[in-house]
């Protein structure tokens, strides 16, 4: 190949040359960065929350007049639940996986311990929570009627009788493995809690990309209270497989059949939560994807226009050396080795931009730090995107006769 | 148009030069069908340059757009006048990890109770969001959920919030823990439909309110005061004095934090050091926030002479500004996107630039023929500009369209938090003109520097 003549034409348009190798760098930089996010927000929103979330609805509930008998109405709306058709099970709760609002607990493993061990969000839920959410009991037992208690509401400082972790949370209190009888501390206001079950999986309920709950995603508790509350609370329904749309339409009526003295808020399937929790996150991949196809399209547009000027200003030069016997293939071979020259030299620059830009980035928004395979893919995608687009210029000069070099300009 | 044509005239009378005995105006005019004759020339060359543009304003005055609406000042008469204090009431071992500065956003009913009684400043409001069961006259209609704030009367005030009919309760509501309400204008409309409901009767869960006032169209976005709920979102539909929800033991929806051993109950949440009230405070010069400064001080050293604190006093003052900046109201996720957008811009007008180049050399020879007919490299240069220009006006006209294309896919695309009041204005239309105008033609400089640097000699011998 010769690089010799090619380099001493990119000297005679440096300019241009600098400009494609830099539009290059800061599109392979942008690109990777924005994959990287891609990816990450899509691994994000499809983290599961350890319920049977294609069975399972929220329906928010809220009783009207402070009603003293808050308990047996709550009971009485549970059996109601339990009782329809279509039902697997139901339970009340003060929070549930992505509703971005609930109460946390640090855990501590000796009394006297100053700094907590593991972070924990609560779910508040009787002997149904597991059935409720449809969870996976993997070790232990699960809550029996006597260990559950009334807990009127979050100024209710009273201790759980035992608690359900998760299995991530488990692990990380007790890595020997045996959680399922050991107590902690923290959960009650005095003395030690046992651990009495070990579930798969149970997400907090925050999800927010680098928010608070990414630290602690899996580490839920399970306490054996029925929330009292006259504030809003949820209750959790986990229908038959087919079922769910019969029993979302037919459950709020079959509790204001109870009672008219209250409030039913938002009643939705936790797949409906799912899409409204990650809304931002899909919508941000969209955009994202859109911005990195038209940085292509335009830098891919930009290196044909340029090319093509360059193709049309040297069609004497080429018709010379087409007339002086180089191939069509040279010609065409001459401008590819060009362009890779320019795409190489804005693929190294970019590759380090991309570096720099994603450092910047874990600094100033907690990013996480771009894995390196993704700047080669880019700088790989770049190169790519330049051999294509210069192709149709290289072709179009490859197409000028050899006779042109005997007429005059 | 005329304000662009004259502007860049005068510019060229201070420095005509050579140009001489030729007037302005119809000089420009002259360049002006020029430069769109060149442009003419090679469609695709000028398509190409303008889409460059257009897509590159498109995508960054998107993002503009929605960092502009979310980053701006939601009460800009009085964003300097109202604070927000803070003061430690946990010790300074106690903050979690989110809290650098030791320091929680909320404070407790204890400080709220103190500061209110102190009266140090010429305004100020605890306050706290309850949701309340609104029960409709009509006893067929079934009760619906409602965003009641309780506060003190000096919040009306303090916040701008301007009335339709009748007006804040007294201060002496407040301390009488009267059964009053101020309610929005959108509420009125609800319950009232719309008429004067002053003196008039509204049911939350069992108990009658007296309306004392409605509010007038009012928005505050972001919601600084109580950023735990919905800051873009719907919020307070309702309000009433902070002593009565007290008294009803009406429980707080928000975010509330407890470090050291609470007592059960609503009593003992009150004896509490939890955080879960708002406070505000109006101070109109800089000489009061000072002194205010020094009076929380004052009161934080009171409670170590007390024994409530056992470390020194460690409180902030923040304006709303400050207050809006310390809270990160503007996600992260704008500024990738501001950033994004702004490279993708850079890279479009990179784009241009070399289209441009291209553009311009391969008139060289043209430009030759008009050097040597006695243009001068001024009037070269002038009349490349003014075609960049042109290019930079087309691609800003388009970039507009597309930006508010952005804007509705946005809308659609993403929740309230992101996009909240995001719309162009005339100040978004003016940058995004101006910025396509400005970045091409500066741009364009270098393409038209080397077009004025055309050797005519050298030309003309190649022809």
């Amino acid at each position: 190949m010769e690089f010799g003549p090619i380099m001493s034409a990119m000297r005679r348009n440096k300019v241009g040359a600098i400009l494609i190798a830099v539009q290059m760098a800061i599109t392979l930089a942008i690109l990777c960065n924005a994959l990287f996010i891609i990816e990450q927000r899509v691994a994000l929103s499809k983290r599961p929350t350890g319920a049977d979330e294609a069975n399972v609805f929220i329906m928010d509930n809220q009783w009207v007049g402070n009603p003293p008998d808050v308990s047996a109405r709550l009971q009485g709306d549970l059996a109601a639940l339990r009782s329809l058709a279509g039902v697997q099970d139901a339970f009340a709760s003060n929070s549930f996986p992505m509703s971005g609002g609930g109460s946390t607990e640090g855990i501590k493993l000796h009394p006297d311990q100053k700094d907590q061990t593991a972070l924990t969000a609560l779910y508040f839920g009787d002997e149904h929570a597991i059935a409720g959410f449809g969870l996976k009991l993997v070790a232990g037992r699960n809550f029996n009627s006597g260990d559950v208690a009334d807990k009127l509401g979050y100024t209710d400082l009273k201790g759980p009788t035992g608690i359900i972790i998760t299995r991530v949370l488990a692990d990380k209190l007790f890595p020997g493995g045996n959680a399922v009888g050991q107590s902690v501390y923290g959960v009650a206001p005095a003395g030690p809690t046992p651990i009495i079950g070990i579930v798969d999986r149970l997400q907090v309920p925050w999800i927010s990309a680098g928010g608070w709950g990414s630290k602690f995603n899996d580490s839920s508790i399970i306490e054996p209270f029925n929330f009292i509350s006259v504030y809003p609370y949820h209750y959790i329904v986990h229908t038959q497989p087919g079922q769910m749309s019969a029993v979302l339409k037919a459950a709020p009526k079959k509790l204001f059949d109870i009672s008219r003295e209250r409030v039913i808020g938002k009643t939705q399937a936790m797949t409906a939560a799912r899409a409204d929790a990650y809304k931002d996150d899909k919508g941000l991949v969209v955009i994202l994807a859109v911005v990195c196809a038209s940085l292509l399209a335009v830098t891919s547009f930009g290196i044909v226009g340029l090319t093509s000027y360059w193709v049309a200003q040297r069609r004497r030069q080429i018709g010379i050396r087409r007339a002086l016997g180089a191939t069509r293939n040279a010609i065409i071979q001459y401008f590819q080795t060009e362009n890779l020259l320019i795409a190489g030299a804005g693929a190294a620059i970019g590759v380090a931009l991309a570096l720099s830009l994603n450092l910047w980035m874990v600094n100033a928004f907690a990013m996480q730090r771009l894995n390196t395979s993704y700047a080669l893919i880019g700088a790989i995608v770049v190169l790519l995107l330049g051999q294509a687009a210069v192709l149709w210029p290289a072709l179009k000069a490859a197409s000028i006769p050899p006779a042109l070099a005997t007429r005059a300009a | 148009m005329a304000g662009f044509e004259s502007s860049v005239n005068s510019a060229r009378v201070g420095n005509a030069g050579r140009v001489g005995a030729a007037v302005p105006s119809s000089m420009f005019t002259y360049y002006f069908r020029l430069g769109l004759r060149s442009l003419r020339r090679n469609m695709v060359l000028t398509g190409l340059m303008i889409a460059a543009i257009a897509v590159g304003i498109g995508a960054c005055m998107t993002a503009l757009t929605v960092f502009r609406a979310m980053s701006g000042d939601p009460i800009p008469q009085k964003s300097a006048q109202l604070f927000a204090p803070q003061l430690d009431n946990w010790g300074p071992d106690q903050h979690n990890s989110g809290s650098p500065d030791r320091l929680e956003p909320q404070l407790s009913y204890t400080d709220v109770l103190g500061l209110m009684k102190a009266h140090a400043a010429k305004r100020q409001t605890g306050m706290y969001a309850t949701r309340q069961a609104l029960r409709p006259a009509n006893p067929a209609q079934k009760p619906s959920k409602v965003f009641v704030r309780a506060a003190f009367t000096d919040f009306f005030p303090m916040f701008d919030a301007p009335f339709k009919y009748g007006g804040p309760w007294s201060a002496s509501d407040d301390e009488a823990r009267a059964a009053v309400v101020v309610i929005t204008h959108d509420m009125n409309d609800k319950l009232f439909g719309g008429a004067n409901s002053v003196g008039k009767s509204i049911r939350l869960d069992n108990e009658p309110y007296t309306v004392s006032g409605v509010l007038d169209d009012w928005r505050l976005l972001p919601r600084f005061y109580d950023l735990a709920i919905r800051p873009f979102g719907d919020g307070d539909a309702i309000f009433m004095p902070f002593t009565r929800a007290i008294d009803k033991h009406m429980g707080n929806v928000g975010s509330t934090d407890c470090k050291s051993d609470a007592e059960p109950g609503w009593d003992g949440r009150l004896r509490s050091d939890c955080v879960w009230l708002q406070f505000w405070v109006e101070l109109s010069t800089e000489a009061d926030a000072r002194r205010y400064r020094a009076f929380l001080n004052n009161y934080a050293a009171e409670q170590q002479n007390l024994g409530r604190f056992h470390w020194p006093p460690h409180t902030q003052l923040r304006d709303v500004r400050q207050w809006l900046h310390y809270r990160h109201v503007v996600p992260s996720e704008v500024r990738i996107l501001i950033l994004v957008s702004f490279g993708f811009l850079l890279v479009c007008l990179m784009n241009a630039m070399g289209l441009m180049l291209a553009k311009i050399m391969g008139r060289a020879g043209d430009i030759g023929v008009r050097r040597a007919l006695g243009a001068s490299r001024r009037a070269i240069f002038a009349q490349c500009l003014i075609e960049t220009g042109v290019v930079g006006l087309a691609g800003g006209l388009f970039g507009l369209l597309l930006t508010a294309l952005g804007l509705w896919a946005a809308r659609s695309l993403l929740t309230k938090e992101f996009v909240a009041l995001a719309h162009l204005d005339w100040t978004d239309t003016g940058i995004a003109v101006l910025l396509a105008v400005g970045a091409t033609v500066l741009a364009g400089l270098y393409p038209t520097w080397r077009a004025a640097h055309v050797q005519p000699a050298w030309q003309l011998k190649a022809q």
